[in-house]
C-alpha cells in the first residue's frame, strides 16, 4: 500500500532556509509571499492490507526514525 | 600573481571594467534551497552571462561552479557527495582536455594535487554535453565521469570543484594550482 | 511551561519561580531587593540572569584563584572574550564556551548554535573570527544513542562552521561511559583585530540608542540558560522540551560582515551579542558595566511569531542577534549598513542616567529594576565541599603486573581505540583551510596559524581531560595546562594565555564541588608557574545523568605566540629514513595510573597519576622551543597512549619505520607529563640544546625500514596505518 508521510517543522521552530527563500522571492517580485517553510514529503510502499495497522506502524517509524520529535510534526496518510 | 583584482557587489550590474571574472567558493545565501540557486539570480549574473557570451574567461570555483550551473552558463548540476559528508582534503586530478582557458597551459595526462573542500561536489549531467577538462584520479564524491572541472563548448567558461587558489604555496602543501591560474590570467590578458 | 499573565496570580507565583529554576531563597532575595513582589517580566529576567550559566553563582567563589593579569592582557575575564596584544598593533581575541545541554536535547542544532554563539562572542569585540576548535566527549560508541549524539554534533559543527566561513582547524574527542547520554560540546574561537578596532560591550553616554540587529525574535529556547544548563540531564529529558534554537549560518555571515563594517566606520559605541540570557542579558550587562540605565520598548523588537509576551521576549534565545549602542545621530547610518547586508534592525531603546532597566510593552511598564540587581547583585554560593570518601581507595586500587604484555598486540589494540585512532573522518568534514592561514591543521598536537601581513605565527591547542582529573583533580588540572603549554611550544611558540572550560557534575554535591576547587587550584598553580594569565572561561555544571556525574572535565585552550614563523614547521609527517629519535624529559616513567593502556588492556581506571614537576616542565618547554627554532622536522608530545603510540603516529604519518630500545616495557605506555619525542638528523644538536635548558635527553634509536621495532617486538607500519585509519569507519 502507498503511504505518504508529511514531515513539517513545528511552527514555533525557526526555518532560516524558508526565511532566505522568501526574501529571494520578494526580490523577484513575488511580494505576495508571506511565509515559506521547508518541509519534507516521504512516500513509502508498504506490504499489508489493513490500513489502520499500516498507519500505526508508519507512525511508529516516524517517532523512532523518520521525524525529529524535537523539531518536527508529522502526518501519515495511507492510500485506500 | 601580478593581476589587478577587485571585489564586485552582487547587486551591481556591470563588469565593463574587467577582462575576466572569478566566481569564488563559499556558501552564497547559505546554500539554501539549492546550492547556488539564489546567487544565480543576483543582478550581477546578467553581466557575467554577457562576458561568457563575449568569449571572456569566466571561472567558477567550488560554490562559483555551482552558481554557473544554476545560471545555465554550464551544463549539469552539482548534488550532495556520494557519502553525504563534507570533504576537506587534498586530492589528485588529471588533465583530460587542454582546450579550455583554465587548462590551456597543461598537457593531457598531467597530474595536479589540489584541495577539495565541498559538500555538493558530485557532478551530474544527464545531457552528457559538459566537457570534462579535469578528472579525479580516485573518485571522491561520485561525480559523473569523475569530473572535477567542466568547460562550455567554447572553453571560455570553466567550473572547477577543487580549489586551485588553495594550492598556491609550498607551505600549503602544493603549488599546482598556480599552473591553472596562470592559464586563466593568460586568457584574461589576451 | 506557560508564561500567561493569569497564571501569575499571588498564589501561583512561587510555583512559577520554581518552574523558572529559582529557589525559594532566591525568590525572597528578589522580593527583598525590590521591596515588592516581582512582576512576571522581572521574574523572567531574574530567572535567566541568576541562572548558574549566566551568574556563575556556584563557581565564582573559586574562579578568583586564577591569575588574570600580564602586561600583554588587554581584556581579561568578564567581557565577551579575552583579548591579548601580540605586537605590531595586532590583538587576538579568544573565547571558549560549552553547549552541552542543548547538544543533548538536539545534537545537530545544539552544536551548530554553539559554534554560532562563540563566533559572535569574538566579533562582538571588533575582531574577525579566523578559526574554531572543538573539544568533544561522548559515551562509548557501541551504544546507538551515543552514536546518534556524536554524529549529530559533528554534522552540526560541520554544517554551521563551513557555511559561516570560519575554518574549524583543530580539537579533540574522547569517549567514556561517564559521558553516556551526557555529551560535552565545548567550542573555542579565535579572532584577530587591530588595536584601534577594539570594541567593548558598553552603552556609552545617556541618550545613546540601542539597536537590535539580526534574526527576528521567536520563542526559541525559552528558559534555555536557566532551566537547561542548571538541571540534570534527566530533568531536562523529562520536562517539556523548550523550542530548540535553530542556527542560521548565512545570517551570521552577514552579521559578521555588517558588524565589522560598523566598527571600521566607527558607527557604534559598544555591542553585545544575545546568547544565553537573550535580551535580558544584553540590556543589563552593558548598562551595569557602564553605570547607566536603559529604557526598552518591547513593541519595537522585530519578531518571528505573533503574540509573544513580555517575559518571552526577554527570555528568548533566538540566535544570530546583536544589540548595538549607537549615538543618536548615527542611528540612520547603522540602519543603512544593516539594510545593505539585508539584515533586519530595530531601534528598541535609549540609554538613560537612571542606572535602572525599564521595560515597556503595549505601552505599559512591565519591568523596572536596578541593572546591577540582575548582574553584580546575583547570588553567590560558597557551596559545601569535601574530598570524596572513595578517593583513598581509588589511589590504592592499582594493577599489579605479573608479566609484560604482548607489546605489539597492545599497540594495535590501542591504535584501534576511538580516542587514539585517526580523527580524519571527523576533521575532513570541516573546512580547515578557509582564509589560507592554516600552516599546521587538525591531526597534530596543536594548530599553527600564520598572521597575514606579519612574520608572526599563533600556535593554539585545546586539551581536555576527564580520567586523570577523576583520579586526582589537582594533579590532573595542573598537568592539563602543562600539556597544552608543551603542545604550543613544540611548534616553537611561547605560551601567552589560557582560556578554560570547566565541565562538572552537580555542584550541590560536596564531592563535585571539591573536584571543582581542586581542578581550579591545579590550573591556577600551573599558570602561575608558567607566568601565563587566564583571560576567559566558562563553567558548565549539572552534567549528571541518573545520579552519575561526569568525570570532572576541564578543557584548556592555550594560545602561544611565535615572533618569527619558520617554514616548514615541525610536523608528524616529516620523519625520514635514517633520522635519529630522542626522548626529552624523564625516560624512566613507569606510572600507568590513568593511562589509556590500563583502561584498554585491563579495563581498569585507578591508582594515582604522577604529579607535574614545574622545574622539569620549564626545562622541557624551553628545549621544545629551541628545537623548533633549530628546524627539527618532527617534535611530538607524549600523552594519551604513551611513547609507543606517539612513535607509531610518527611512523604512520611519515610512512617510515623506526627502531628503538627500552629498559622497562612500562616506559612505552606511561603518560607521565613533560615528555616529547624528537626526530631529526644527527646534525640537529638535540643533546646540547636539552642540556643547555637542563632537560634530560636520551637517544632511543633511529627511523628506517617498513616496521616499527620496539625492542624484540615488531609492527608493520602499513598494518598499523590500516588499524589507525579505520577509526569511525
Amino acid at each position: 500500500m502507498k503511504v505518504t508521510v508529511a514531515i513539517t517543522r513545528r511552527p514555533e521552530i525557526a526555518d532560516p532556509q524558508g526565511t532566505t527563500v522568501r526574501r529571494a522571492l520578494h526580490d523577484l517580485g513575488f511580494a505576495e509571499v508571506d511565509t515559506v517553510r521547508f518541509d519534507r514529503l516521504l512516500t513509502l510502499e508498504v506490504d499489508g492490507s489493513d490500513s489502520e495497522t499500516i498507519r500505526q506502524r508508519v507512525e511508529e517509524m516516524c517517532e523512532r526514525l523518520l521525524a525529529n520529535p524535537v523539531l518536527e510534526d508529522f502526518v501519515v496518510e495511507v492510500d485506500r | 600573481m601580478g593581476a589587478a583584482t577587485d571585489l564586485v557587489w552582487h547587486a551591481e550590474s556591470s563588469l565593463a571594467a574587467f577582462d575576466a571574472v572569478v566566481l569564488p567558493g563559499g556558501f552564497a545565501h547559505g546554500d539554501y534551497l539549492r546550492t547556488g540557486a539564489i546567487a544565480a539570480l543576483s543582478p550581477i549574473m546578467a553581466a557575467v552571462a554577457g562576458m561568457a557570451q563575449a568569449g571572456r574567461p569566466v571561472l567558477g570555483i567550488c560554490n562559483g561552479f555551482q552558481v554557473l550551473c544554476e545560471a545555465g552558463l554550464l551544463p549539469g548540476a552539482l548534488i550532495a557527495n556520494r557519502d553525504l559528508a563534507f570533504i576537506c582534503r587534498s586530492i589528485e586530478v588529471a588533465v583530460v582536455d587542454s582546450g579550455s582557458m583554465l587548462t590551456a597551459g597543461l598537457e593531457p595526462g598531467e597530474v595536479l594535487r589540489l584541495p577539495l573542500n565541498s559538500y555538493e561536489g558530485n557532478y551530474v549531467d544527464p545531457s552528457e554535453i559538459g566537457r570534462v577538462v579535469l578528472s579525479y584520479r580516485e573518485d571522491p564524491n561520485g561525480s559523473q565521469n569523475a569530473a572535477a572541472a567542466i568547460a562550455n563548448a567554447a572553453g571560455n567558461v570553466v567550473g572547477i570543484m577543487p580549489h586551485p587558489e588553495r594550492a598556491s604555496a609550498e607551505w600549503l602543501g602544493s603549488v599546482d594550482g598556480n599552473r591553472l591560474l596562470d592559464s586563466f590570467l593568460k586568457a584574461a590578458a589576451a | 511551561m506557560t508564561l500567561d499573565q493569569e497564571e501569575l496570580s499571588e498564589e501561583t507565583a512561587p510555583t512559577l519561580h520554581g518552574q523558572l529554576g529559582l529557589t525559594n531563597d532566591e525568590y525572597q532575595r528578589i522580593v527583598g531587593m525590590l521591596d515588592r513582589e516581582p512582576r512576571p517580566a522581572e521574574l523572567a529576567m531574574f530567572s535567566v540572569m541568576w541562572s548558574e550559566h549566566c551568574s556563575y553563582k556556584s563557581s565564582r567563589a573559586h574562579l578568583g584563584r586564577f591569575p588574570t593579569e600580564a602586561p600583554w592582557v588587554v581584556v581579561g575575564p568578564g567581557e565577551n572574550a579575552g583579548v591579548v596584544d601580540i605586537g605590531d598593533g595586532w590583538l587576538v581575541a579568544i573565547r571558549i564556551e560549552s553547549h552541552n545541554h542543548p547538544s543533548f536535547v538536539e545534537p545537530f542544532q545544539g552544536a551548530a548554535t554553539g559554534v554560532g554563539g562563540i563566533i559572535r562572542d569574538i566579533f562582538t569585540m571588533g575582531a574577525r573570527p579566523i578559526a574554531l576548535w572543538d573539544s568533544l566527549r561522548f559515551g562509548p560508541q557501541d551504544q546507538p544513542h551515543n552514536r546518534y549524539l556524536f554524529r549529530g554534533v559533528v554534522s552540526g559543527i560541520a554544517s554551521y562552521g563551513n557555511a559561516v566561513g570560519v575554518p574549524t582547524v583543530g580539537g579533540e574527542v574522547a569517549f567514556a561511559e561517564h559521558y553516556s547520554s551526557n555529551p560535552l560540546v565545548n567550542v573555542m574561537c579565535l579572532g584577530l583585530l587591530r588595536a584601534e578596532d577594539l570594541v567593548l560591550a558598553t552603552t556609552g553616554r545617556p541618550g545613546n540608542r540601542a539597536v537590535l540587529l539580526g534574526a527576528a525574535t521567536g520563542r526559541d529556547g525559552i528558559g534555555g540558560a536557566s532551566v537547561l544548563a542548571s538541571a540534570s540531564f534527566d530533568e531536562v529529558a523529562a520536562r517539556k522540551r523548550p523550542s530548540v534554537q535553530v542556527g542560521d549560518p548565512f545570517l551570521e555571515k552577514k552579521l559578521i560582515e555588517a558588524c565589522l563594517e560598523l566598527y571600521e566606520r566607527d558607527l557604534v559605541i559598544g555591542i553585545q551579542d544575545l546568547g544565553a540570557g537573550g535580551l535580558s542579558c544584553a540590556i543589563s550587562e552593558p548598562t551595569s558595566r557602564a553605570g547607566t540605565g536603559i529604557d526598552v520598548d518591547l513593541d519595537r523588537v522585530h519578531t518571528r511569531e505573533s503574540g509573544m509576551t513580555a517575559p518571552e521576549l526577554l527570555m528568548s534565545e533566538s540566535q544570530e542577534r546583536m544589540l548595538a549602542f549607537v549615538e543618536p545621530a548615527l542611528v540612520d547610518d547603522v540602519l543603512a549598513v544593516a539594510a545593505r547586508w539585508e539584515i533586519d534592525a530595530s531601534e528598541i531603546g535609549t540609554v538613560t542616567e537612571s542606572s535602572e532597566v525599564r521595560v515597556v510593552a503595549g505601552g505599559e511598564p512591565v519591568a523596572q529594576l536596578p541593572a546591577t540587581a540582575l548582574t553584580l547583585d546575583a547570588p553567590r554560593y560558597d557551596r559545601p565541599l569535601g574530598a570524596p570518601s572513595w578517593m583513598e581507595d581509588l589511589w590504592s586500587n592499582t594493577v599489579h603486573f605479573v608479566q609484560p604484555p604482548d607489546i605489539a598486540g597492545s599497540v594495535l589494540q590501542l591504535l584501534a581505540e576511538p580516542e587514539l585512532g585517526s580523527k580524519a573522518r571527523i576533521f575532513e568534514q570541516y573546512d580547515h583551510m578557509l582564509f589560507l592561514n592554516t600552516v599546521v591543521g587538525p591531526g597534530h598536537d596543536a594548530t599553527l596559524l600564520r598572521v597575514k601581513g606579519t612574520q608572526k605565527g599563533l600556535a593554539v591547542s585545546t586539551d581536555g581531560d576527564g580520567r586523570l582529573c577523576y583520579l586526582d583533580p589537582l594533579r590532573g588540572g595542573s598537568r592539563l595546562v602543562w600539556e597544552a603549554a608543551l603542545n604550543v611550544a613544540l611548534l616553537g611558540a611561547e605560551p601567552m594565555a589560557v582560556v578554560d572550560n570547566l565541565n562538572f557534575g552537580n555542584p550541590e554535591k560536596p564531592d563535585v564541588m571539591w573536584q571543582f576547587r581542586e581542578v581550579v587550584e591545579g590550573i591556577a598553580q600551573a599558570c602561575e608557574f608558567l607566568g601565563i594569565p587566564v583571560v576567559g572561561g566558562n563553567v558548565s555544571f549539572y552534567n549528571e545523568t541518573s545520579g552519575l556525574d561526569i568525570y570532572p572535565t576541564p578543557v584548556i585552550g592555550m594560545l602561544g605566540l611565535i615572533e618569527e614563523l619558520l617554514l616548514p614547521p615541525p610536523r608528524l609527517d616529516r620523519a625520514e629514513e635514517g633520522m635519529a629519535i630522542w626522548i626529552v624529559g624523564t625516560d624512566w616513567a613507569v606510572n600507568l595510573a590513568g593511562s589509556v593502556f590500563e583502561k584498554v588492556t585491563f579495563g581498569h581506571v585507578g591508582g594515582r597519576p604522577s604529579a607535574p614537576d614545574p622545574t622539569m616542565g620549564r626545562a622541557v618547554l624551553g628545549t621544545a622551543r629551541r628545537l623548533a627554532a633549530a628546524g627539527a622536522p618532527v617534535l611530538h608530545d607524549i600523552s594519551s597512549g604513551g611513547l609507543a603510540i606517539a612513535l607509531a603516529e610518527i611512523c604512520i604519518a611519515s610512512g617510515v619505520g623506526a627502531d628503538i630500545s627500552y629498559n622497562d616495557w612500562r616506559h612505552l605506555f606511561s603518560e607521565d607529563p613533560h615528555r616529547f619525542l624528537v626526530v631529526a638528523p644527527e646534525s640537529v644538536e638535540a643533546n646540547d640544546l636539552a642540556q643547555d635548558e637542563g632537560a634530560p635527553i636520551q637517544r632511543l634509536g633511529s627511523m628506517g625500514g617498513a616496521e616499527l621495532r620496539l625492542g624484540r617486538f615488531t609492527l608493520d607500519v602499513d598494518a598499523m596505518s590500516d588499524v589507525f585509519n579505520s577509526n569511525f569507519a
